[in-house]
């Protein structure tokens, strides 16, 4: 039973002690970087990127999670497809969200129409009409069919949508990640940061997977 | 029959029925009209103010007039229950697919052909040109390409009319940014190098969601 418990939230317990470590990392350890006179507003930046990844990281799962769904039908997959794409539509609100409160310092708007950010507004909206289609679909298998093939559609969509806007000027700051214009304990920052978050995000998604598969189980009995 | 026949014969059935209803094609073209008068309401009539909005106006015009069109195209197929014969006849799925795409760009370009010289005329700009005309087709490939899949997947669903725009149009972004900046830039009199690279992401839209929808329509007509 112990073992089972300590299988069950290791994810979980990792997770919460690497936001601790990441909280302290990102207020105290590392260095400050005054941006247009606004000492703090660049240390969002350690929440931001994370939450990013972890967004993309969700749709992608759904991606294959549909794919694998069309193929072989086991509920499994969409039931991982869909609840990624809960979690997806909640990281791309943190994104959209940590992004306009870094952008009104920074930028002096909440709001700009660049590229990365009318990306991110039109993912968000695909994902939104990917859960709406479930429940207008009326049956469950019909909806999850019809799911996976928004899930795939969408997917798909992405990087053309990135494209077209990437064409018009640029507001958003480019990745300084991979031009190594972090130093070391900035990076050490990020690094621990993006893992605090993919556990959470990893722990939430086995989280909200047993939670559909009981409420399956439920309705199974119910209807016998 | 080969699998392009079998398509055809699909597309020769939605025009015939047309050219007797003309039911999508004239709703959807007065529709048209009437958002370009409404636009003009909006923005007022100044010539400068016209030049800089004329493109936007026209593709949103497009966008919501192929929204109702694509909307009826799989209604009609639903409501007389003719969708089951599709299904059950000898052929691949994917072929329902072609041949109603086939129609629905077809009516889409019918309703274009006539509102660009209206649009000319009403707003004053040089918008018969072949630049803007293969922007155009380009771009209602692409609206054809994937609004056929989910119209096929609205009309099963309860609320048919609202899913198509929900799904269509956050999908369908970078085919209006490409022409709307490229329908821009050739109603400024931009050579063909300027357009480029619009030009080819229509393009590569309209190849790739053309290979998906091909791929993932089976799924979507299953029962």
């Amino acid at each position: 039973m112990e073992q089972n418990v300590f299988r069950k939230y290791w994810l979980a317990v990792l997770g919460v002690v690497l936001i601790l470590v990441a909280l302290w990392m990102v207020f105290l350890y590392v260095p400050t970087v005054t941006q247009d006179g606004h000492p703090f507003a660049q240390r969002i930046f350690y929440f931001h990127v994370p939450v990013d990844w972890v967004a993309f990281l969700s749709f992608f799962i759904v991606f294959i999670a549909s794919i694998a769904y069309l193929r072989t039908r086991d509920r499994k997959w969409d039931n991982i497809a869909h609840s990624s794409a809960e979690l997806g539509i909640i990281f791309t609100s943190l994104m959209l969200l940590t992004g306009m409160i870094w952008a009104r310092p920074a930028w002096g708007v909440y709001w700009v129409w660049d590229p990365r950010l009318t990306t991110a507004l039109v993912l968000w909206f695909i994902y939104v009409a990917y859960l709406l289609v479930r429940s207008y679909a009326g049956e469950e298998v019909r909806g999850a069919r019809f799911a996976a093939v928004l899930g795939i559609v969408g997917f798909i969509d992405v990087p053309i949508v990135a494209l077209a806007i990437v064409l018009w000027r640029t507001q958003h700051p480019a990745p300084l990640v991979f031009e190594g214009g972090l130093d070391g304990k900035m990076m050490a920052t990020l690094m621990v940061s993006l893992a605090a978050f993919t556990c959470l995000f990893a722990s939430l998604l086995r989280v909200r997977f047993s939670l559909r598969k009981a409420e399956y189980l439920l309705r199974s009995i119910e209807q016998e | 029959m080969s699998t392009l026949g079998k398509a055809l014969a699909i597309t020769r059935k939605d025009i015939l029925s047309e050219a007797r209803s003309k039911e999508i094609v004239f709703s959807a073209l007065i529709f048209a009209i009437l958002v370009i008068i409404i636009f003009n309401f909006a923005f007022g009539a100044d010539q400068t103010s016209m030049t800089l909005v004329a493109p936007g106006i026209l593709w949103v015009t497009f966008t919501f007039a192929g929204v109702l069109s694509l909307n009826r195209s799989f209604v009609a197929e639903k409501e007389e229950n003719c969708l089951e014969g599709l299904m059950i006849a000898p052929m691949p799925r994917e072929v329902i697919y072609i041949g109603k795409g086939l129609g629905s760009l077809l009516f889409m370009v019918v309703i274009e052909i006539i509102a660009l010289p209206i649009f000319t005329v009403l707003f004053n700009v040089s918008a018969l040109s072949l630049p803007v005309i293969v922007i155009t087709l380009l771009a209602t490939i692409g609206f054809a390409a994937v609004g056929t899949l989910f119209s096929a997947l609205a009309v099963n669903t309860k609320a048919r009319d609202m899913v198509l725009p929900i799904l269509f149009l956050p999908v369908v972004v970078p085919v209006i940014i490409s022409a709307v900046k490229a329908t821009s830039l050739a109603l400024t009199g931009s050579g063909w190098s300027d357009l480029g690279s619009w030009l080819a992401i229509l393009g590569a839209f309209d190849v790739i969601f053309m290979v998906v929808s091909f791929w993932v329509f089976p799924f979507i007509v299953e029962e």
